[in-house]
């Protein structure tokens, strides 16, 4: 199980602020994908994501566990 | 602690004093408010949003960065998150060195990389609507999903 952490915009977007996802061995782009076919929701190609808390790339492969957050362009100071 | 995310007031004298140091001869203190009008829109009030974990660990990462650039420094920064109303303090930045040039600088360096790296969000609300800042425009995109790495280390 991957969960998936939604914030600012994408929160309001998707509707819910975290969500759990069955995969593993998948990669990000992976995710990605799967979240804007099954769930509907848009918009992730603009956005950065983190694994496990640091920024990480599309082709990070997901571990059973991992947490992933979609992270908007920031704007805080 | 000296990087800290936080629900409540900020006490400015609370994060001068973790800087504080025999050998400094300057603290630069950089305060962020609550501005009334952005490109003459008025803002009624703000709310910060913040993916809390991650935004302590960047504020440390950005503590480390200044460290390597200014090894004498000292930094300490606290970012409030919540409903912010005009003129209050969203963000405070103290850094010491030895000497003030170091001090100014280092100092500009962490709130530039803040609205860089720390995953926070600010959501303007505004008579005849709201927007989370920094979306619809998407003048900022990740086509690899992450920053560039000239955007990390500039």
């Amino acid at each position: 199980m991957i969960k998936v952490l939604f914030f600012a915009f994408l929160k309001e977007a998707a509707g819910r602020e975290s969500m759990e996802v069955e995969m593993s061995g998948e990669t990000l782009a992976d995710l990605k994908k799967k979240l804007s076919q099954e769930y509907r929701i848009e918009n992730l190609e603009t956005v950065m994501a983190a694994v496990n808390e640091e920024f990480a790339p599309d082709d990070t492969v997901l571990e059973e566990g991992d947490t992933v957050a979609f992270i908007p362009p920031v704007s805080g100071g | 602690m000296n990087y800290e995310i936080t629900r409540d007031k900020i006490d400015i004298q609370d994060v001068i004093d973790k800087v504080i140091s025999r050998n400094a001869g300057a603290i630069t203190t950089f305060i962020g408010t609550v501005r009334e009008l952005t490109h003459g829109k008025k803002t009624l009030h703000l709310f910060y949003e913040s993916y809390e974990a991650m935004a302590v660990k960047k504020l440390e990462e950005i503590g480390r960065e200044i460290s390597e650039r200014w090894p004498d420094a000292k930094t300490a920064i606290t970012h409030r998150i919540g409903k912010l109303e005009i003129t209050d303090t969203a963000v405070v930045i103290a850094v010491s060195t030895p000497h003030r040039d170091d001090a100014y600088k280092a100092n500009r360096y962490a709130i530039e990389r803040i609205k860089e790296i720390v995953p926070i969000w600010k959501k303007e609300y505004w008579d005849d609507g709201e927007e989370w800042i920094g979306n619809q425009k998407e003048t900022v995109a990740y086509p690899d999903g992450r920053p560039e790495e000239n955007e990390l280390n500039d």
